[in-house]
């Protein structure tokens, strides 16, 4: 068993009012809190290594790279992955998705196909269509079940020889759903096709064995999964990472340069061009370090039953609409009460000191299918208690009545 | 017609009346509820003004050397700062309007609903209203 008490402490953020009323977050689909090891390892960095890395012979510029370099490998270890230069450092899933949309505008030609899903996170289309607009490609899109779910029958039948690439995410932030990426790894892989998994919302909850599930690109996101804002990684499988071009040029990121011509630096540094977030990247195995010692499983486990409970204690309160009903779900609930505005219920429990998130998600399609001007959406933790969602229900009904 | 300062002023006696916010909010649903809906043949893409929470539709007409808006909103608690901001605004000359200012909203205690960073399409509605005054007020002067 779990010590959600012990564990809610290390989060200082979690310990304050607002507007009068203790903090109850329940906006982690869209950042999670730090744990107080995290914002340690922020400002010892800071205030013992501080340096710029890869480039000096000094002391300090040394137990940088090192903590840096560390962190690159606890993320390949934690995915899975063959190689830690598999492991590139970005600034979150949008970052890493644009890299390898830029670099598969040199493998795109007309005609060729891109496979997104309706519920995908506007960093896993625009991207996408940047791409297609640049080379003549055809964006595709597989469709969703009225639950929320994709359809796989009219995934494998949009599959091509023309498809290039498939991009999805394992888990929709919009809806919760979690998406059969393994099946969708394979069938893509059947015609040839490379696939990109966005992992925002699935790796602050769940194990990713990159390796097993055979993706040729995983993007995590540091901020959703505990660590700071600004650093995230994306895998990608080596003979992919060599063959696509980097996507930003200057220091770091060359082998030699002349007028004439420039040389790129082998893996991952062609990628990482610049001065990164040393201070965020350190702190991203503080993280990871910190959830793997509570352990995925029983993260996951915890998780599932408190949403489990949140599923039951709103659907008591009359004119509750879940959105999105897929029979495979995780860490996200997203509904709507009778006909009121999301945004007008947001307002409410903000003032009652319950932090949701309202709106469309960054996932307009999604709304558009369902034929509504977005949710308003609860989205758990690992600190989350019973609680919580209790305060939650209490103010839904408050602004419900507030409202009706 | 009361001017906009003695309207604007009218406003804060009224919410001065309401020591918690619930009341606030709550007077602000009521009046978001009789706000005079806009006329239908108005509620189309370009009378729209998106915001990412909430969009809002408004329009204006030029009556008699007054501006006249009428506007609606998806969201209740935005059509309720809508209604306060049609009261204050329309149904005076477009000098005025473009002179005004919405200070009030902060006085009556709702200054997040002027802010930017909540994307409910009422900043946007302000500028377009103060738009509005300043094309009639120059269609009127090159009139004369
Ligand atoms: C599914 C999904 N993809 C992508 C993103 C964007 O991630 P980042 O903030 O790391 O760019 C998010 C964050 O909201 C998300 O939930």
């Amino acid at each position: 068993m779990l010590n959600i008490a012990k564990i809610r402490a290390q989060f200082p953020a979690l310990h304050q009012e607002v507007h009068g009323h203790p903090l109850v977050y329940l906006d982690n689909g869209a950042t999670t809190q730090k744990p107080q090891a995290v914002i340690d390892a922020i400002q010892q960095y800071y205030a013992e290594q501080n340096s710029n890395i890869h480039r000096g012979v000094h002391y300090l510029s040394q137990l940088a790279t090192d903590a840096y370099e560390a962190s690159r490998t606890c993320i390949q270890k934690h995915l899975n992955a063959q190689h830690s230069h598999e492991i590139i450092f970005t600034r979150g899933i949008t970052e890493a998705i644009n890299l390898v949309a830029h670099g598969f505008r040199s493998v795109l030609k007309i005609g060729d196909e891109i496979i997104v899903s309706t519920i995908e996170h506007h960093s896993n289309i625009v991207p996408w269509q940047m791409a297609c607009d640049a080379t003549g490609a055809k964006l595709q899109i597989i469709p969703m079940d009225e639950n929320g779910a994709l359809k796989m029958d009219a995934f494998h039948a949009l599959l091509s020889e023309k498809t290039k690439l498939v991009a999805v995410n394992h888990i929709s932030n919009a809806l919760g759903t979690i998406n059969p990426i393994k099946e969708m790894i394979d069938a893509a892989h059947q015609v040839g096709a490379a696939i990109l998994i966005d992992g925002a919302q699935a790796a602050p909850h769940l194990s990713i064995d990159v390796q097993e599930l055979d993706a040729d690109f995983y993007c995590i996101s540091g901020h959703k999964m505990y660590a700071p804002t600004g650093i995230g990684a994306l895998y990608g499988k080596e003979k992919w990472l060599n063959k696509i071009p980097p996507y930003q040029g200057g220091g770091e990121m060359i082998a030699t340069v002349s007028f004439e011509e420039t040389t790129y630096a082998d893996l991952p540094h062609k990628f990482e061009a610049g001065t990164p977030n040393i201070a965020g990247g350190v702190a991203f195995k503080t993280a990871i370090d910190w959830l793997n010692e509570i352990g995925l499983e029983n993260i996951a486990q915890y998780e599932s039953k408190l949403l489990q409970y949140a599923s039951e204690r709103l659907s008591e309160i009359d004119g509750f609409r879940l959105i999105g009903n897929a029979p495979q779900k995780a860490g996200v609930i997203s509904f709507m009460i009778n006909d009121l505005h999301p945004y007008d219920i947001g307002m409410i429990l903000d003032k009652l000191g319950i932090a949701v998130r309202t709106g469309h998600h960054c996932a307009q399609p999604v709304m558009d299918a369902f034929c509504i001007p977005g949710t308003v959406r609860a989205s758990l933790a690992i600190y989350n208690t019973k609680d919580d969602v209790d305060r939650l229900v209490e103010g839904v009904k408050k602004a419900k009545s507030m409202l009706s | 017609m009361a001017s906009i300062q003695d309207i604007q002023n009218d406003i804060i006696e009224e919410f001065d009346m309401f020591e918690e916010w619930m009341e606030k909010y709550e007077h602000i649903i009521e009046l978001g509820k009789t706000l005079p809906l806009i006329d239908a043949q108005y509620k189309k893409e370009e009378h729209i003004i998106k915001g990412c929470q909430s969009q809002v539709w408004l329009h204006a007409e030029f009556q008699n050397g007054n501006v006249i808006y009428t506007a609606d909103s998806d969201a209740i608690m935005t059509k309720g700062i809508i209604a306060l901001l049609v009261r204050t605004f329309s149904n005076q000359q477009p000098s005025k309007i473009v002179n005004a200012n919405t200070d009030f909203i902060d006085q009556i205690g709702l200054k997040e609903q002027l802010s930017p960073t909540r994307a409910n399409g009422l900043l946007s509605m302000v500028k377009q209203m103060k738009l509005y005054a300043l094309a009639f007020q120059s269609k009127n002067t090159n009139a004369c």
